[in-house]
């Protein structure tokens, strides 16, 4: 089989476009090694937002809010940066499916065969928060989602989480789950990803975070385990004060 | 036009565990040997490093370590009257890339199949008649015998420095072990691994409903070992980041940590990272290998010319380069003929969360290594039995949670909903006192209509079809998952669960949910070249200077995790090349 040449070369200009500093070496000898090889990751920083328009953050923001309610032990989604964290990550790789594959056609499938979508969800918020606002203010007299009453607000997710309401011309329902899942995920990764603010959803269920040695603990069954969590950049304990 | 490198005695497609363990075992008799790997060099320090190899998000979510779609993937339907479509991003399953292949992030459970599992067909056929079986199950024996493998899971065992309790030592049964498994010549290398509450809990319930609990077989280190090729690994931190994720601490057997130090030093071996083996050559007789094809990643192509092709890679890719390469008669379900392509199979997963008071109950879930658990093996291929039952097969049942990952492993009891101050109160009410690990590690037999062949429709970068999964669960599993997740259902309830969840698997098979990366089949062993793709020394049928390594070879799937027979298997057909081939290069079974 010869390779054709046009696809090939759209195939390596992918390639490298995606692939990190990757290049094929021949490796012998010894073990290959370069001083900071690896790549360590990158902290998001508080600021601006980087992908959102000031509406559509609030409106984000408004929606981690009620996927996570502040209560009187830990705050809500939008103190905890949620919406930071799901705005540099649609900033990011992952808004535009980067290492997805992308070839089409885009064929509609069962469930079973997963979402054939050539849009990301970078675009996918986009579209989805125009579409929430746009349902809000008709519904709403002209009141817009982060406007609502906690009572309303929680209603109308719940009727977008069952598909009873539809928000034309987004899919509702998928768009609520994405939503879901990148707020619960900003709510528990590592701080350094703009979520999960002074690790307060790690403190709030007792998870101790990026430690590496529990040695001491396998066999101390049902205890509980004293020390608070750290992240990856460490512990705001760890540093002197001044 | 491809430009031709210096020729080589050996050429090894992919560098994870049985491309390392081959390189090695071939380099031992002096030939000139060269492994093609598709990903990138990976090693502790650089790619998976102690000071930030804790990413939850980075390493698990956004998949760091795995092949990229982009890269390559597959199409997938249920039923062979509808149209296949693109994996876009991993759900069922998640392939590796890189040196070090599946190894790199695997969890470690190192087991061994049962004997009856490699004559399966004679053997439930004997028990149970062969109208016991359905009409269009395609299982068979393999061709090899637990006896042959025995010295060779030993082998991997001791390259690993697995840890475990032997149930079964040359014939004799032994307190603590698994008294189900096949006798082995010699103990564990390493002690088990210690437990935590959860996982001594679950042993502490099935030993009282009157099964055999025993520590799961693992490769993380349960005390420092010095492997027989003088790599050391160090004791293993139960730091709750082992799947998904590289070992930062040396801990977790891998090809990094047992063989690549040492076969990256000899004189006769190298590798070439971030290239694509695209085909391999056949000279005009379609009946001798030459060499591979591989593209680099500035798009250059250039031929290895090479007497002996070791095909390495993960499970579905050796497919898919035999298909490309035309090599064997690819499998056709309507006419029945065939074999490459033929008999791929997946697993089929079931699980059950147990909700505690947790006054009482504190589980520490993080506290975990990626093979730690205890293990019921009453219920594993042919050791109960079956004839009141109306399916055949079956699993191990494991307590072996293996983390306490907060974005993946926040567990809440079936009826809370998935948003909300409810959740928020449910997730912190339960996220200590919750076991969310309890699997059914089931097996999936080979049928007619679960195969592989090249997608008419789309094509991967290089404009090559991608392979096709036509995969669907058949009753028969179905019947086995429900009948095993009410046995695993019994013992999390004894262990004094408040409430537990059933998650029993049902079809249709959904590519969306992931189980497990233990795709098989497809290049099957066996002693009938009608019926499989490759002998059983793993040689080509077609091609006898090919041998083919990997799960591709398994005629059906057994209950327990592929690695340990995987690599048995590399060893069994690296003796074979080295005892028998080198000296009279040629077919080693004449059918």
């Amino acid at each position: 089989m010869t390779l054709r040449r046009r696809e090939f070369l759209a195939g390596s200009a992918l390639l490298l476009l995606s692939a990190s500093s990757s290049r094929a070496a021949l490796l012998s000898g010894q073990l290959p090694w370069l001083p900071d090889a690896g790549s360590s990751p990158v902290q998001v920083r508080p600021g601006p937002w980087v992908y959102f328009t000031s509406d559509e953050g609030r409106a984000v923001e408004a929606l981690a809010d009620r996927i996570i309610p502040p209560d009187p032990k830990t705050p809500g989604g939008k103190d905890a940066g949620c919406a930071i964290y799901v705005d540099r990550q649609l900033a990011g790789p992952y808004g535009h499916n980067e290492g997805h594959f992308v070839q089409p056609p885009f064929m509609h499938g069962t469930k079973q065969q997963g979402a054939q979508s050539a849009k990301g969800p970078a675009q996918d918020y986009r579209d989805g928060l125009a579409a929430l606002d746009k349902y809000c203010q008709a519904k709403y007299s002209g009141k817009r989602f982060p406007d609502l009453s906690d009572a309303d607000k929680d209603a109308l997710l719940k009727g977008i989480e069952s598909g009873s309401i539809k928000l034309d011309p987004a899919d509702g329902e998928s768009f609520f789950k994405q939503v879901l899942k990148d707020i619960q995920a900003g709510f528990f990764a590592d701080p350094l990803y703009g979520g999960n603010r002074d690790m307060v959803a790690w403190k709030m269920i007792g998870y101790p975070g990026a430690r590496y040695n529990y040695l001491d603990w396998i066999e101390r069954h049902n205890e509980r385990y004293p020390l608070p969590p750290v992240g990856i950049t460490g512990s705001a304990a760890w540093s002197p004060k001044t | 036009m491809s430009r031709k490198l210096p020729k080589k005695d050996v050429v090894i497609i992919g560098l994870g565990w049985t491309g390392s363990i081959i390189a090695n075992e071939l380099t031992d008799e002096s030939l000139d040997v060269i492994a093609i790997e598709r990903g990138p060099w990976r090693d502790t320090p650089t790619d998976f490093p102690v000071n930030y190899m804790q990413d939850e998000l980075r390493y698990h979510i956004r998949h760091e370590l795995f092949l990229r779609p982009d890269q390559t993937t597959f199409t997938f339907r249920n039923k062979m009257s509808q149209t296949a479509l693109p994996i876009r991003t991993w759900g069922a399953f998640m392939p590796p890339n890189g040196v070090g292949g599946g190894g790199v992030h695997w969890n470690a459970e190192t087991w061994r199949f049962l004997p009856s599992d490699f004559v399966l067909k004679t053997h439930l056929t004997e028990r149970y008649g062969a109208a016991f079986l359905p009409d269009d199950m395609t299982i068979q024996d393999w061709g090899v015998t637990y006896n042959d493998l025995e010295p060779h899971y030993d082998q991997f065992e001791y390259l690993c420095g697995t840890s475990g309790t032997a149930g079964n030592l040359n014939g004799q049964i032994q307190p603590g072990g698994n008294p189900f498994e096949g006798p082995r010549s010699r103990p564990y290398p390493n002690p088990a691994q210690k437990q935590g509450f959860g996982h001594t809990l679950y042993g502490k319930a099935a030993q009282e409903l009157g099964y055999k609990p025993f520590p799961q077989p693992s490769g993380n280190m349960s005390q420092a070992y010095t492997n027989p090729l003088g790599l050391r690994m160090g004791q293993c931190t139960y730091c709750g980041f082992c799947e998904w994720f590289g070992c930062g601490n040396y801990s977790k057997a891998s090809p990094q940590t047992t063989i690549l130090p040492v076969l990256i030093r000899k004189p006769n071996f190298s590798v070439r990272d971030n290239a694509e083996v695209t085909r391999i050559n056949l000279d005009r007789s379609g009946k001798r290998a030459t060499g591979v094809t591989f593209v680099d990643t500035s798009g250059e192509e250039w031929e290895q010319p090479a007497d002996l092709v070791i095909l390495a890679a993960f499970s579905i890719f050796n497919v898919q380069l035999l298909m490309l390469s035309k090599i064997g008669q690819p499998y056709d379900p309507i006419a029945n003929t065939g074999v490459i392509g033929r008999n791929f199979t997946h697993q089929t997963m079931s699980s059950v969360d147990g909700f505690f008071d947790k006054s009482k109950f504190n589980f520490n879930p993080f506290i975990a290594s990626g093979a730690i658990g205890m293990v019921i093996d009453e219920f594993n291929g042919d050791n109960f039995d079956h004839s009141p039952l109306g399916f055949v097969g079956g699993g191990y049942l494991a307590y072996g949670q293996t983390n306490g990952r907060p974005i993946t492993t926040t567990p809440t009891p079936p009826d809370t909903p998935k948003w909300g101050a409810q959740w928020k109160q449910a997730v912190r009410d339960n996220y200590l006192s919750t076991i969310s690990g309890a699997d059914v590690h089931g097996s999936m037999y080979s049928y007619r209509d679960v195969y592989l062949d090249l997608d008419p429709i789309y094509k991967d970068r290089f404009g090559r079809p991608l392979m096709r999964m036509t995969i669907d669960f058949h009753d028969n599993e179905l019947k086995a998952a429900a009948y095993l997740t009410d046995k695993l259902d019994g013992i999390v309830k004894a262990m004094g669960a408040n409430q537990t969840h059933k998650k029993p698997r049902k079809g249709p098979y959904d590519i969306t949910t992931y189980q497990t990366t233990h795709l098989n089949g497809g290049a099957v062993m066996g002693a009938d070249p009608k019926t499989s793709a490759i002998n059983r020394y793993l040689q080509s049928w077609d091609v006898p200077n090919l041998f083919v390594m990997g799960a591709s070879a398994f005629p059906q799937n057994a209950g327990y995790n592929p690695t340990g027979t995987v690599a048995a298997l590399a060893f069994w057909s690296a003796a074979a090349i080295r005892e028998q081939y080198l000296k009279n290069p040629g077919p080693l079974v004449h059918a």
